[in-house]
């Protein structure tokens, strides 16, 4: 009986400490961070087109495309497609998606098609590409919009991000980042 | 160099950097003597004052269990109710429905187990009352729980002959006080500066440069994903857990939260050596369990870089490696080195999707779960390497002939009864629960039921089964990471899995912590020539051996019919 009050006070004093405490504090902290705590966005024209860190759904030929993803892109929730490598199933979609690369890219060997542009992300919502997979895609996206080979590839290298402190893991292209600046540029 | 690989270099070297202090530190701490965190103590002190608490009363092994077990269960009841209301209550700005009696369940017992198997999806199936109220809290109790427990195990054998392994409740708020909330905050602060949210705000809208409408999940997400990585919980706030780039948006975010999930499990080890006084001893378990984790890790970076089989013959170069279920931001060289983690050191956070991984990283996944020793969660993993021992001791003592001694302490018939069953018990729940799953699933596949059970596998064949045996071991394992196809939000695997964790959680607690108690009261026979001495790399080497031949002996079958047949049947 003594176990059961000391549990039932000392559960009540924590759960002051912990849960509001602790991550009111953070939340206050947090309000000086630069999305003020609620994630970075990314605004055109004072109007929020997006999450920096979220990836969104670029299906049109005049933008860069980012990875598949099992939840279509959709931020209120998140997942990945959960394949096993040996689904057969899975495999026949991965083919596919090559076929649709290839089809808007003909001057594209199969070798040169970066692996993460056929599989989807673990969230789903990755926002990144290699730049590998910016590279394949830069004639496309000058054709359709009458912009030099030479214009698109000096943009993909501006928003090419290295490695942490140019040491530590991949390089990246944020997809949103690219194409809000390529918009950016035809004006 | 690669710098995929010298990002995994250097959480590497920082987690050691950080967890050998901390190992040291946490000594002195247990052992009340003067440390930098003094200026708590007034904050400890109230709390012991509101709840009617007296640090200093001496508790023997069964006092000790019984405080610690009376509030689990009191967690257990609160949490099982607040989960199926959260409709009703505040702080549920998405609108979350309230749970089902037996996710609920599964859920309550996930989180108080420091286990944090997720059947729902935090953006839609719990409001931030739930995510804070119960899971945060449950993130910092339940690794309290473990470490305390840890503790009076190192207590009995700090003192020569001892009944007093110390106080429950001394240990479990120092856990707090002096550990696990002041890295929180630091670790909070990193998170959070980074780009993951930490604001009470709910869903957000916008439309895409596309014009599409969105909605974005968010929340205060960063104060619980700094403790569900400190407390080897691994519970996340958004379903995609760490892969999530909110959850962990940067490369800075991914080491910084690796690092985190393994530096207290490193620290317990050491902790051991420092308090009792035998440094070496914590040195030779601290090698032990890193030989057993490089073994596990280099072969998963090497299938992980290595790219698909089956991809690779459709003429794709994956020069980086496997991407399925991956995020571009971490590489497969970083998600490999996590899973390896996540998997021994029982947090089950993922960055990136386990059930995509290759079949030889799924082996080796699973294999750190079903040894569970090596590191392991928080003070549990000392308390399950300690049953390991325990049969190494007793199996040197038949080879050279002489009374199996620990450290000064006879073990005879009682202890290795115990060891010996909670060795079989994990074998037993993991194998017999696959077994049932597969026979439902094959007998009764149209059980009615959330989701039939001819529909739980979201891969066939070998793979399939891959994904019944994953979720028991991680259930047993207290684990929580999971092969995420598997539709198991549905009342054969909530109850199921359910009782498996409570059963993997306690019973190697209960176990343990007894033995060290019934050992703390012989007494001492001081060190001779005729001493079987565990502390040497020799009886290191016979531990190891231990653990591979019982692991060996009790999965193999289980493991051939999965990943390894699944290995198989693509290099064909």
């Amino acid at each position: 009986m003594k176990n059961l009050m000391t549990s039932i006070r000392l559960t009540l004093v924590l759960i002051v400490l912990l849960c509001v405490i602790y991550p009111v504090l953070i939340s206050f902290a947090g309000k000086l961070s630069k999305g003020k705590g609620g994630g970075e966005t990314i605004s055109v024209n004072g109007k929020v087109v997006g999450y920096a860190n979220e990836g969104q759904s670029f299906t049109l030929q005049k933008y860069f495309w980012g990875r598949p993803s099992a939840v279509g892109y959709n931020a209120a929730g998140s997942a990945g497609s959960n394949k096993g490598p040996s689904n057969p199933d899975y495999l026949k979609d991965v083919a596919g998606r090559i076929d649709t690369l290839l089809k808007y890219h003909p001057y594209l060997k199969r070798s040169d098609i970066p692996a993460e542009m056929v599989t989807a992300s673990g969230s789903g919502l990755d926002p990144d590409i290699s730049p590998d997979a910016a590279k394949i895609q830069i004639k496309r996206v000058a054709d359709v919009r009458g912009l030099t080979v030479q214009q698109v590839t000096d943009l993909v290298a501006a928003h090419t991000e290295g490695p942490l402190l140019g040491l530590f893991g991949p390089a990246k292209v944020n997809v949103l980042k690219l194409n809000v600046a390529l918009d950016e540029l035809k004006k | 160099m690669n710098t995929e690989f010298l990002g995994i270099a250097v959480s590497f070297v920082l987690m050691l950097a950080i967890g050998i202090p901390l190992g040291k530190y946490l000594a002195k701490m247990f052992a009340g003597e003067k440390v930098w965190t003094d200026f708590m103590k007034p904050i400890e002190n109230g709390i012991y004052k509101l709840s009617g608490i007296n640090p200093n009363e001496p508790m023997d092994w069964k006092q000790f269990l019984k405080a610690m077990m009376c509030i689990n269960i009191l967690w257990l009841v609160y949490g099982f109710f607040v989960l199926m209301y959260q409709d009703k209550l505040p702080l549920n700005p998405d609108a979350n429905p309230g749970m089902t009696a037996d996710l609920s369940f599964n859920t309550i017992i996930s989180f108080v187990v420091n286990c944090n198997l997720q059947h729902y999806s935090g953006e839609s199936g719990a409001s931030y009352l739930v995510q804070h109220f119960i899971f945060m809290f449950l993130h910092f109790v339940s690794a309290a729980t473990g470490i305390a427990c840890a503790v009076a195990f190192f207590k009995a054998f700090r003192d020569k002959t001892t009944t007093n392994l110390g106080n429950f409740w001394n240990y479990f708020v120092k856990a707090i006080t002096r550990l696990l909330l002041p890295l929180s905050v630091v670790v909070a602060l990193i998170l959070t500066f980074n780009g993951t949210p930490s604001s009470y705000a709910g869903k957000d809208q916008f439309i895409s440069l596309q014009g599409d409408t969105v909605k974005v999940s968010r929340g205060p997400a960063a104060q619980m994903i700094a403790i569900k990585h400190l407390g080897t919980n691994g519970g996340g706030w958004f379903g995609a857990n760490s892969a999530h780039p909110l959850e962990n948006p940067s490369y800075l975010t991914n080491i910084t939260e690796i690092v985190s999930q393994m530096i207290i499990p490193v620290a317990m080890v050491l902790c051991f050596g420092f308090f009792i006084g035998r440094k070496k001893i914590g040195w030779v378990i601290f090698g032990v369990m890193m030989i057993g984790a490089l073994m596990l890790l280099i072969p998963s970076i090497s299938s992980e870089t290595g790219g698909n089989p089956a991809i690779a013959k459709m003429g794709i170069a994956q020069a980086t490696g496997a991407m399925e279920g991956k995020e571009v931001r971490f590489g497969p060289t970083a998600t490999a080195f996590w899973s390896t983690f996540t998997t021994i050191v029982s947090t089950g956070s993922v960055n990136g999707m386990h059930d995509s991984t290759m079949a030889l990283t799924g082996l080796w996944q699973l294999l750190g779960m079903m040894i569970n020793g090596f590191f392991g969660g928080c003070g549990v993993g000392v308390l399950n390497y300690f049953i390991y021992l325990i049969i190494a001791v007793f199996i040197s003592g038949l080879m050279v002939g002489r009374t199996p001694e620990f450290l000064g302490h006879k073990v005879e018939e009682r202890e290795v009864k115990i060891a010996a069953l909670i060795t079989l018990l994990s074998p037993f729940l993991i194998m017999a629960g696959t077994a049932i799953a597969a026979f439902v699933f094959t007998n009764h596949g149209n059980a009615d039921w959330a989701v039939k059970p001819s529909a739980w596998l979201n891969n066939p064949s070998y793979h399939g089964f891959s994904e019944m045996l994953y979720e028991m071991t991680s259930s047993n394992a207290n684990n929580g990471s999971g092969f995420e196809g598997l539709g198991d939000n549905n009342i054969f695997w909530n109850v199921s899995t359910g009782v498996l964790m409570i059963l993997g959680r306690f019973l190697p607690i209960i176990g343990p912590v007894a033995i060290a108690g019934l050992l703390a009261k012989k007494k001492f026979i001081p060190e001779s020539a005729g001493t079987l001495k565990t502390d040497t790399i020799t009886f290191g080497l016979m531990t190891f051996a231990v653990i591979l031949v019982l692991n060996a002996l009790s999965y193999f079958p289980a493991l051939a019919l999965g990943p390894i047949a699944e290995y198989f049947s693509m290099v064909k």
